[in-house]
């Protein structure tokens, strides 16, 4: 709720335009780069995001890894994951992603959101949940590619990352980008951010790491959330990072063709009796049909 | 039977019939179907209202969007428990015979009236026939489906992959559902007397006659012969 509605893009379960008045903001909108490269693991993003959004998750227990809590939650927005991987030379590669949601350009979560206005783009790339009309019907959860939505065991209310959207709107970066020691997560302009990924790419190979790359999925259009990575060609070996995500060909059947086709097909199920009615008129039981059955049940009687 | 009364307290309270006029369902079927329809109209309405933007108004209906959430799947689930009831009460003589094929193969002759082309028909036609099977795979898509997508209580045990299967299932099972109630619907209002059926229990020897003329010969000779009915 943060930005004002001239700025909002697209609109969940709304089929006309958002206003359009203003032109696309200057180099494709923010982006978070995520160097998974330079991060440590310290978690400071993930107490930033419980700070700067005021959320506790419960305490869990400790099952023996440094990933904690163990999934991301209504109260957890960012999670580090942590993956143990042994590379084809024998050695270990831990392999952290900080995870959370990818603000994708084509979202899968608000296209599958019934509810007019619970899930909302904004025109800098961000991709927010406005949870006073969320339904709690976890569609979002269905739509979504990267598994990110959750929704509250306390409320029923849909809760993710909002890129601190309510920072980026009076221009300060999001907590969490302010938390990182490292400089392993940047955010700017999502064409700078591809910039300095570049370079970041170039000294990865310049070092051994041959498959370093971008995670910008085009299958979803590019995302506003990017991660710089070591095996870019494996993008799964980070806790299950698709590989090529886009959203579910069962979801664009579902909340794409199917709507207008469904409901025209009820239309016009409707409309054709109804014009069979005026064309065709009743089928009614006249004088005869009384009489007819009258003479056939008073025939047995006659011996 | 000229005596037969032109107003008849006892037919007005429902409890006896006017002699000459057929039971076609009693007290107990008829409350039973229509709880199920006004747990279907419910049901259908709250559903559509999250299928498509253009029906969300309809979400206003059972207290806004939370509370359509809320309450659908346990109107869902009503519908499905009341028809397991009429369901089996009305199995037995929807089952497809042979006459039944002849009757959809003439579909020209039934929708342009002329009924008098038409094989005999016994307690239901096979339209009314078709409609019931699709009424029982309908439900049992949306119950299964409905549960699998049940976000409160049960969505957590299916993968993904699942709940977006059962989700598009879900509303095509309710697709076809709803046509076939519109179906229903259209050919009770069409079919004169088909609606007195259903509200008030009977029909006249006429329409019996006329519409179900097998059934009209079984009751009449069940009439004569008590021992004689089938069931």
């Amino acid at each position: 709720m943060a930005l004002q509605s001239l700025d909002i893009v697209r609109r969940s379960a709304t089929t006309t335009r958002s206003p359009q008045i203003r032109q696309a903001p200057a180099g494709g909108g923010v982006a978070k780069l995520i160097d998974t490269t330079k991060c440590i693991g310290c978690k400071a993003c993930q107490v930033a995001c419980m700070e700067w959004n005021d959320l506790r998750d419960e305490i869990g227990t400790n099952i023996g890894q440094y990933q904690n809590p163990h999934d991301l939650s209504a109260s957890s927005w960012t999670l580090m994951r942590f993956a143990e991987v042994e590379n084809p030379k024998g050695d270990l590669e831990w392999l952290i992603r900080k995870d959370g949601c990818m603000h994708c350009a084509d979202p899968g979560c608000l296209k599958a959101c019934p509810s007019p206005g619970a899930i909302v783009q904004y025109a800098n790339g961000i991709v927010d949940f406005h949870e006073e009309n969320c339904i709690g019907c976890g569609y979002c959860v269905t739509g979504c590619p990267f598994d990110i939505p959750r929704i509250s065991k306390k409320d029923h209310k849909a809760y993710k990352c909002t890129l601190c959207s309510d920072r980026v709107a009076v221009g300060l970066e999001p907590a969490c980008i302010k938390s990182c020691p490292t400089g392993a997560l940047v955010f700017g302009t999502k064409e700078d951010m591809q910039q300095h990924a570049a370079e970041r790419v170039e000294d990865l190979k310049s070092r051994g790491f041959e498959h370093a790359g971008l995670y910008d999925p085009a299958g979803v259009h590019g995302t506003h959330v990017m991660y710089v990575l070591h095996h870019a060609d494996q993008p799964q070996l980070y806790s299950g990072l698709p590989q090529d995500p886009h959203i579910s060909p069962t979801v664009r059947l579902w909340k794409g063709f199917a709507k207008p086709l469904g409901v025209a097909l009820m239309a016009f199920a409707a409309l054709a009796g109804f014009f069979h009615y005026i064309r065709v008129g009743p089928d009614e039981t006249d004088e005869h049909d009384e009489a007819a059955a009258d003479a056939a049940s008073q025939r047995p009687e006659k011996p | 039977m000229s005596a037969t009364p032109q107003f008849n307290e006892a037919d007005r309270a429902g409890a006896h019939p006017r002699r000459d006029l057929i039971v076609r369902y009693d007290a107990g079927e008829r409350t039973n179907h229509w709880l199920g329809a006004i747990a279907f109209v419910l049901a259908a309405l709250s559903g559509l209202a999250l299928f498509h933007p253009a029906l969300f108004f309809l979400s206003n209906l059972l207290g806004g969007g939370p509370w359509t959430r809320i309450l659908h799947p346990y109107l869902g689930l009503a519908m499905c428990l009341l028809f397991v009831f009429l369901g089996s009460r009305v199995a037995r003589d929807n089952r497809m015979q042979p006459r039944d094929w002849q009757w959809l193969r003439q579909y020209r002759d039934v929708i342009e009236n002329r009924e008098d082309r038409l094989p005999e028909v016994g307690r239901y036609n096979a339209g009314q026939k078709l409609v019931f099977y699709s009424v029982v795979a309908c439900l049992t898509l949306l119950l299964l489906t409905g549960l699998i997508i049940w976000r409160v209580y049960t969505a957590d045990y299916f993968s993904v992959g699942v709940i977006r299967l059962g989700s598009v299932l879900h509303a095509i099972a309710a697709l076809v559902l709803i046509c076939t109630i519109i179906v229903h619907v259209y050919a009770a209002i069409w079919v004169k007397g088909s609606v007195r059926a259903m509200t008030r229990g009977t029909v006249t020897p006429g329409w019996a006659w006329k519409h179900h003329r097998a059934w009209f010969r079984e009751i009449m000779s069940h009439a004569k012969n008590p021992r004689s009915r089938p069931d």
